[in-house]
């Protein structure tokens, strides 16, 4: 007995002591609860719910694109896709061979889905094929039953109704490329689009919208539960243009296979109705994937098709330029319109004979006769008188040589050379033969529709600097707001100059023996003003005016002269100004004046049709009193 | 918190008790508390099915009733006949030891058990209980000059080493050690003088360069993941961290019953079985887990005053022991889940869902609750009677 009670004793000391360290380790555990649950217990909450909670981006409607008159340019359609759940089929390859029975999958897609399949986790739906037809969808939802995990899902492609109807100010949509990223999440969607070319992409962050989010519980191998909150995003905003697209349709048709640009803008606002580039293309056909063939024609074209000829070709201006020369001569008081010169058909500086495009002479030529006759002998002289800075300068007030600034992208500045200029470019000093050449818009000058417009808008708004637009809003990154009436600054350009051009422009389409007499609108309040020109784009030599120019139908096409054509009508209250290019169309007086006056007609017999149903009428036309 | 003797005659005759006197002893307040803890259990089991009784919480159940059963018949069960059969208890389960290194079903990438048809032994549960009976039984008949012998010890030795080395072959890492822990403390409650447990024990620090090297490739794994588990967030270190992360965000209150986000959408590994006290302290908080661990305290105590009460060195021992094994399982689990430890794969007692191991702990108690009933009944050191 006692014996074990010695034992019990000893086991009762041990007991104790072994206790007394489960006490201390049971006390640990107690404050390593404590650090985790109450001093850490922030850090873990937020690592929780970020376990928990996962964010998907909602793509909103991209806005619409419309003309002036509310017809569609760019819309939305339902892009119906199958995807497969790899999870939910007995065998991918089955569930692929059984649904190439129905609908086509080519091999691509088939080796890009087994690739697919193995970086995804196998509850993600993967895209088979887009852009379904509705018979295919129909295929597909009518075999539901042995096509296990395969689903109908419907997204949302850019259409373009009018196809290559304004393509070019359009645009396109595509995918983003990695130096397109600006942040906005959105670009993170897998199919996302966003604007390329055009007003789709000058204009992209407002055609976005906002993104909506889809907040949703997801386990730990990402699936999603159910979906705790959404928020729907904005839609894009709606882009209405200034475009009239009957208008544009009706210039394109006249333009036919001509590789030609046409522009017709509001002199008073700016507002673009016609901006038509032929050839054109269908801007559709990027959405759907351009074979290689098809992309090779577009971009191997010598017309090309994929430029906006409008504001991205650049052209002599030729005659059409000599307006500028006069302004420059007469502000400079270098000449007065009752200044005669007299045309022999040549005019001699130095050692070089300068020719006029009449080859027997125009005779005494005063100013409404030389912008009449397109005198080149009275310009050259002109030019001597005034010099070419001053041309230079004129021309640039007019807006030439750089981006006239309209909300398109791709704008080209084309070239008002100088002293400064060509030392700069070509690092060769300035002859002064070239300013006469220049005077007459050959030579180095190099301009677009676009800006010859707006030069023919700021010459008949009585010397305003307007700026063309294609926005009938005010659009800033989100907002659209609607444009106040622009007061366009001067260019302090007097009247009267003005005036004696405008005659000149006038006798041009008016008078018997103007260049473009034949072109003349005869419609009472219709009449237009313009001028011609012809652009010469090869050197005539010597041997050449001895033996007899050649017409430009004798030439292969590319040599031909561009013909052009810019005018302003109504004469009266002038309200529209009109550029024409015709890339080696020949004369400007035999092409390029006709389908402007065809252009002219047809957009103020519209402007009539409007004035007719709402006699409002906007009165911002400044007074412009004729001479 | 334990009965009072009961007035009867048998108290003179303390190696004989009828069964009247041994069902009024029935230690009913220890078989509640196991009963709040196995509740626990339940509750947690619901929750974790998404709060259905299906597939854990009804069988877990059942076998706690099964358990509690067979826990009763055992207390009813003479503590001497335990002691007589410890060795054959021994002999048996290390048979069975061998049986599944020989021929076990593969399961978990680790042979663990032996499927007799009706249920999935693990021989290593039975090993658990089977070597404290036999270690108890080795020295009760130990004077105090024999256990100060080196020599002496040596049978023990083996007996604890021959079935923790076959267990580590399994490799079951977790139950190994604790039952070489267990058996330390037997040891030292036997009266082993302390100097030669920090012999050993600096002899075993010592060797553990050469043990790692017969560590398998994912027990090194775990180890280095458990001293840095940032280095592998996504691999072995996933759920040490999302353990962290879901008990942390439980907060001192918890987000409330049904309604721990992290085990429900399956953040959790093993949310059932090993990890269910991160489950339970998710729901429950910081004082969830608190009363958790006050319940184990409480069972821990009870196994305490039982051990101290018992007249025999046996009845001493066997209590002891298994209160300390009891105690090793939650702490090591606990502790292993709150990233203090290695992760080993040792079941929360009592809670995790797991059928052997809720029936050798319960089997265990029963043999505390029998050392309680037969506290007073003097063993020889052959076994029998009064020496």
């Amino acid at each position: 007995m006692y014996h074990d009670n010695d034992r019990s004793k000893l086991f009762t000391r041990r007991a104790m002591m072994l206790a007394g360290g489960k006490a201390t380790l049971m006390g640990a555990l107690a404050a390593r609860m404590y650090y985790l649950q109450v001093m850490e217990a922030d850090k873990y909450a937020v690592q929780a719910e970020d376990n928990r909670i996962s964010t998907r981006l909602l793509a909103p409607p991209r806005g619409l694109i419309l003309d002036r008159n509310g017809i569609a340019m760019a819309v939305n359609q339902h892009n119906y896709r199958v995807m497969v759940v790899a999870e939910q089929t007995p065998s991918l390859d089955y569930t692929l061979d059984a649904l190439s029975k129905i609908i086509t999958i080519g091999d691509g897609d088939r080796a890009r889905i087994h690739k697919e399949v193995r970086r995804r986790r196998s509850f993600v739906p993967l895209s088979v094929r887009e852009n379904l037809t509705w018979e295919e969808v129909a295929r597909v939802e009518v075999n539901a039953a042995d096509l296990p995990g395969v689903v109908i899902d419907v997204g949302q492609s850019r259409y373009y109704p009018l196809e290559s109807l304004g393509a070019h100010i359009l645009g396109y949509v595509s995918a983003v490329s990695e130096n397109e990223l600006s942040g906005d999440p959105l670009e993170e969607l897998p199919g996302f689009r966003i604007g390329k070319g055009g007003v789709e992409r000058i204009y992209d962050m407002a055609l976005r919208g906002r993104h909506g989010t889809s907040t949703l519980e997801v386990n730990s191998v990402g699936r999603v539960i159910r979906e705790l909150e959404r928020k729907e995003g904005e839609p894009g905003i709606d882009l209405n243009l200034t475009l009239d697209m009957k208008l544009q349709e009706y210039a394109a048709q006249r333009l036919g296979d001509e590789s030609a640009a046409v522009v017709v803008m509001d002199i008073h606002t700016g507002d673009v109705l016609v901006m038509a580039s032929t050839p054109s293309f269908d801007p559709n056909s990027f959405n759907r994937g351009l074979s290689n063939e098809e992309w090779k024609d577009l971009s191997t074209n010598p017309r090309s098709p994929l430029t906006n000829k409008a504001i991205g070709g650049t052209f002599a201006p030729g005659s059409t330029f000599k307006m500028l020369t006069a302004l420059a001569a007469l502000e400079a008081r270098d000449i007065t319109p009752e200044m005669r010169v007299f045309c022999s058909g040549h005019t001699q500086l130095g050692s070089i004979k300068f020719h006029c495009w009449k080859k027997e002479g125009h005779g005494a030529q005063d100013l409404v006769n030389g912008i009449k006759n397109s005198c080149d002998v009275y310009f050259y002289e002109v030019a001597r008188r005034v010099g070419y800075e001053k041309i230079a300068e004129m021309a640039k007030k007019f807006g030439l040589g750089a981006p006239t600034g309209i909300d398109l992208p791709g704008e080209k500045a084309g070239i008002i050379p100088n002293k400064a200029w060509k030392k700069a470019a070509l690092k060769q000093p300035w002859h002064p033969g070239e300013t006469l050449i220049n005077a007459i818009g050959q030579g180095y000058v190099t301009a677009t529709a676009m800006q010859l417009a707006t030069m023919t808008a700021r010459i008949a708004n009585g010397g305003f600097a307007v700026v063309p637009h294609v926005a009938r809003d005010q659009i800033s990154e989100k907002t659209a707001r609607s444009r106040t009436a622009p007061s366009w600054p001067s260019l302090d350009v007097s009247r009267q100059s003005l005036a004696w051009v405008r005659k000149g422009m006038f006798a041009v389409s008016n008078e018997p023996g103007g260049t473009a007499y034949k072109a003349r609108i005869t419609q009472e309040g219709m009449w237009l003003s313009g001028k011609t020109g012809s652009a010469q784009v090869r050197r005539i030599t010597m041997r050449e005016r001895e033996t007899g120019v050649k017409k430009n139908d004798q030439l292969p096409w590319k040599e031909r002269d561009h013909a052009l054509f810019v005018a302003y009508a109504p004469e009266e209250n002038p309200r529209y100004s009109i550029a024409v290019i015709v890339e080696h169309g020949g004369g400007g007086s035999a092409v390029a004046a006709p389908i402007a006056r065809d252009i002219m007609i047809e957009v103020q017999k519209r402007d009539m049709a409007r004035v007719a149903a709402d006699t409002g009428g906007d009165s911002i036309a400044p007074d412009l009193r004729r001479f | 918190m334990l009965r009072p003797l009961p007035r009867t005659p048998s108290r003179l005759n303390r190696a004989e008790m009828s069964m009247r006197d041994k069902i009024w002893q029935i230690n009913w307040s220890l078989i509640t508390v196991l009963a709040a803890i196995a509740s626990v259990g339940f509750a947690t089991l619901y929750s974790a099915a998404q709060g259905s009784m299906e597939p854990w919480a009804t069988k877990q159940m059942v076998r706690f009733a099964v358990g509690i059963g067979l826990m009763i018949s055992v207390a009813m069960i003479d503590l001497r006949f335990w002691m007589r059969h410890a060795y054959t208890f021994y002999a048996i389960a290390f048979v069975l030891l061998v049986l599944v290194e020989l021929k076990g079903t593969i399961g978990m990438g680790a042979q663990r058990w032996i499927d007799l048809g009706f249920i999935q032994l693990q021989p290593s549960e039975i090993m658990k209980i089977a070597l404290i009976l036999s270690l108890a039984r080795y020295f009760h008949g130990a004077g105090q000059q024999e256990i100060g012998r080196p020599l002496f010890l040596i049978p023990p030795m083996i007996m604890v080493f021959a079935p923790a080395i076959l267990v580590l072959k399994q490799p079951d890492l977790g139950t190994a050690m604790m039952l070489v822990m267990s058996s330390g403390a037997l040891f030292f409650m036997a009266g082993v003088r302390i100097w030669k447990f920090v012999v050993v024990i600096t002899g075993a620090l010592a060797a553990i360069p050469v043990a790692w090297q017969f560590l398998r490739e994912y027990q090194k794994k775990r180890v280095l993941i458990f001293l840095n588990p940032e280095d592998d967030p996504l691999g072995a270190g996933y759920h040490i961290t999302q353990s962290k992360i879901a008990l942390g965000s439980g907060g001192l209150f918890g987000k409330g019953y049904m309604m721990g986000t992290q085990s429900r959408l399956n953040f959790l590994p093993e949310k059932q079985t090993d990890f269910i006290f991160t489950m339970f302290a998710e729901e429950w908080g910081m004082m969830g887990g608190l009363v958790l661990l006050g319940l184990y305290a409480l069972l821990l105590a009870y196994g305490y005053a039982i051990a101290i009460r018992c007249r025999s060195q046996f009845g001493r021992l066997v209590a002891h022991g298994i209160a300390t094994t009891f105690f090793l399982y939650f702490f090591i689990n606990t502790a292993m889940v709150m990233g203090l430890v290695p992760v080993v794969g040792v079941p929360l007692p009592l809670i995790s869902y797991g059928g052997t191991a809720m029936l050798s702990l319960l089997l265990g108690w029963g043999l505390v609750m029998s050392a309680y009933i037969h506290r007073d009944i003097p063993i020889s050191r052959r076994g029998m009677g009064e020496d």
